[in-house]
Formats: structure tokens, C-alpha cells, sequence
């Protein structure tokens, strides 16, 4: 599915820049968003090293699998057939965590760590299990309380109260995740439990 | 409000290091061994990470999301949904520093207490960058057959455009 998105928007993009004369801009885009993705990459690179740091620690500290006994109620539902011990159950518990306080630096790694995690405990290949769409889908869906970001830019912008969108965003939240998640059941609803 | 969201990342690590401590973890070593692992993770993402941001910025430059903004238009009219938010609502689940700069221009252009303004800001605010996120989990973990991911992950981002619409009409009037 993937490459062919990949390729659909790379095989587009010529037709799109000649109808609206952006053909120069496209050959400049072609040269530097690889640059700009080492860029990125560097960016993330100190986050992802420092919060596998802290992880590890938290990890041998007891703290995640303590964290993990507080989400297992909730999401061993979520999540079937996944060990509550096991590491990728504890990097979910961390990402949903991080993603929750609205820290999406730390999440990342933190749920790259999880989906890696959940190929090796589930023996998969190449091919994306039902815990990882649904794990994914989660992410995609963002969890955020406080939607900072929009938050400090309707202030910059001249706002009287920056966050009185807050629950037009939790409902809406919670609407587009309910949505991902039944998107992402739907193939197995005639499965038994395994 | 601000002090609690300022204070909090240094807080956890503090608390983390400390329990850490308290249970006589080599804190030292763990950090530098889990560091390490990620550090390689790293070099995993990097090709796919190269593919997906040149594809996305190619399409960015190509001014597909203008002509699709005008394509749909109308559509999206006839639906309630506002026009000037389309935009924002095409390019989010592509790119995050692509939305972030549309949002910037919509909150120039219209106030952020308008109608236009919130939409764009519960918009912005309650979805994710959804191909992005898929692209870099999957690319990590070397998993190709995404299957429906990707149609779920959209599903939902087409339910949080609608919603954003309809809980600020709801909210706050037009």
C-alpha cells in the first residue's frame, strides 16, 4: 500500500508542476528534501538515543512494568494475545503515556520501539499484525489533552483565550480515534478469540 | 497550567532516575546501552525516512495540494465543510511542518476566534501526520505489507475533519 502512495505522489507531482508552472520549484524539492530528511533524522536522532536511555533505566528501575500493570486492565483488551510483561506491552503503556502528556518527541521512539518490539514477540516477517494496525492507528489518531502547538500559535495570533477549543479537540479526538480503531477491527470482527 | 506543562518532562526524568537510583539500577550503563540500541534504530530509518520526505516534498512543490484544493471545492461546499479549511485538511495527514505553515496562514488571514480559525485549530490540534507516522514505524520495524493501516488511519483522519466542523459549530456558533 505504502510504495504505491510513495509512488502515486512522486508519479503525480510532474503533471501538477506543469499545470501550475512549478517545474523549477519541483527539481529544487527533488534536491534538497533528501538533505532536508538527514536533517530531520538528526533531529529526531538525539530524542529517540535519549529517551531509549531513560527508557532502559525506568525499564530495570521497575518503573514501566509498574506503569503497565495500571494500562493492563484497559488496553490487554485493546491489544489480544500480547504478553503484559513483555517489552512491547511495556513501550505501548510509555508511548500512550508520552502521547497523552502532549510530549510527541519522546513518543516517537518510544512507539517505534513498540511496533519492533511487537514484530519479534509475534514472530511476524514482513507483514503487519493486528496489534500493530490497531497500535498504529492509536498514533495516527493522536491522544493529545493539550494541543499546545495550536494552543501557542492562536496566542501569537492575537486569540482572547487560546484554549477554549480544548473540548471541540477532546471530542474530536475521541471521535477520529473511535473511528481508526473500528476501521482497523472491522477485518477481524468474525474471528474468535485466539 | 504552564508551570506543570513546563515542569513535566524534566520532572519524569527526575522521578525515573531517581527510583533508578533508589533500586541500585547502573544508570550509567542502562542509559548508554538503550541510547545505543535506538542509535542503530536510527540508521534503519533513515532510507525510508529519505524516500517518504522527498516523495512529500516533491508533491508539495508539484502544487498538487492547490489543485486538488480546487477540485474539490465545491464538494466540500455542498458538504458545510469551509472551504478555507480544505487546505489545511489535505495537507495534514501528509506533512507536519506543511500543515503548521497552512495553519499559520489561515490564522493570518482569518482571526483565530473566527469560525475558520477554530475549525483549523481543533483541526490541527486533534489529528496527527498520518503518513509519516506510518511510514516511520513501519520503516523502523522493516514491516512492507502494511495491510489496512493505512485506510483505518485515514478513516479516522476524515472523522476528525468532520468533527472539528461540527463540535465548533456546535460550540460556538458560526
Amino acid at each position: 500500500m505504502l510504495k504505491y502512495l510513495i509512488g502515486f505522489m512522486i508519479i503525480i507531482s510532474i503533471p501538477c508542476a506543469v499545470i501550475t508552472g512549478n517545474t523549477a520549484a519541483l527539481t529544487e524539492a527533488v534536491l534538497n528534501e533528501p538533505v532536508n530528511a538527514v536533517e530531520l533524522l538528526i533531529y529526531l536522532c538525539g530524542g529517540m538515543c535519549f529517551w531509549g536511555g531513560v527508557m532502559r533505566i525506568a525499564e530495570k528501575a521497575g518503573v514501566t512494568s509498574a506503569l503497565a500493570k495500571a494500562f493492563s486492565p484497559l488496553l490487554s483488551r485493546l491489544f489480544k494475545g500480547l504478553d503484559t510483561n513483555g517489552k512491547a506491552f511495556h513501550a505501548i503503556c510509555m508511548n500512550i503515556s508520552a502521547n497523552m502528556l502532549g510530549l510527541g518527541n519522546a513518543a516517537t521512539p518510544l512507539g517505534i520501539e513498540a511496533v519492533t518490539a511487537m514484530k519479534e514477540e509475534e514472530g511476524c516477517t514482513d507483514t503487519a499484525s493486528r496489534n500493530m494496525i490497531i497500535f498504529t492507528v492509536m498514533n495516527t489518531a493522536s491522544i493529545t489533552l493539550i494541543p499546545s502547538t495550536a494552543a501557542s500559535l492562536r496566542l501569537k495570533f492575537g486569540s482572547s483565550s487560546p484554549l477554549d477549543i480544548l473540548p471541540a479537540v477532546w471530542i474530536t479526538s475521541a471521535a477520529a480515534l473511535i473511528a481508526s480503531l473500528t476501521a482497523a477491527s472491522i477485518p477481524y470482527l468474525g474471528d474468535k478469540e485466539k | 497550567m504552564s508551570l506543570f506543562t513546563n515542569s513535566i518532562i524534566p520532572l519524569i526524568i527526575a522521578v525515573i532516575v531517581a527510583v533508578g537510583l533508589v533500586k541500585r539500577v547502573d544508570i550509567v550503563g542502562s542509559f548508554t546501552e538503550g541510547a545505543r540500541d535506538n542509535l542503530a534504530m536510527c540508521g534503519d530509518l533513515l532510507p525510508t525516512l529519505i524516500l517518504l520526505i522527498t516523495a512529500i516534498g516533491m508533491l508539495r512543490a508539484s502544487g498538487a495540494i492547490d489543485l486538488l484544493t480546487a477540485a474539490v471545492s465545491s464538494f466540500a461546499d455542498y458538504l458545510g465543510f469551509p472551504e478555507e479549511c480544505l487546505p489545511l485538511a489535505l495537507i495534514r495527514p501528509i506533512s507536519g511542518s506543511g500543515a503548521l505553515a497552512v495553519y499559520e496562514d489561515t490564522l493570518e488571514s482569518y482571526h483565530p476566534d473566527s469560525f475558520v480559525g477554530r475549525v483549523a485549530s481543533v483541526m490541527l490540534g486533534s489529528t496527527e501526520t498520518t503518513f509519516y507516522t506510518i511510514a516511520v514505524y513501519y520503516g523502523a520495524a522493516r514491516i512492507k505489507n502494511t495491510r489496512h493501516t493505512l485506510s483505518a488511519a485515514l478513516t479516522g483522519d476524515l472523522t476528525g475533519f468532520i468533527f472539528s466542523v461540527l463540535t465548533v459549530r456546535l460550540l460556538f456558533g458560526e
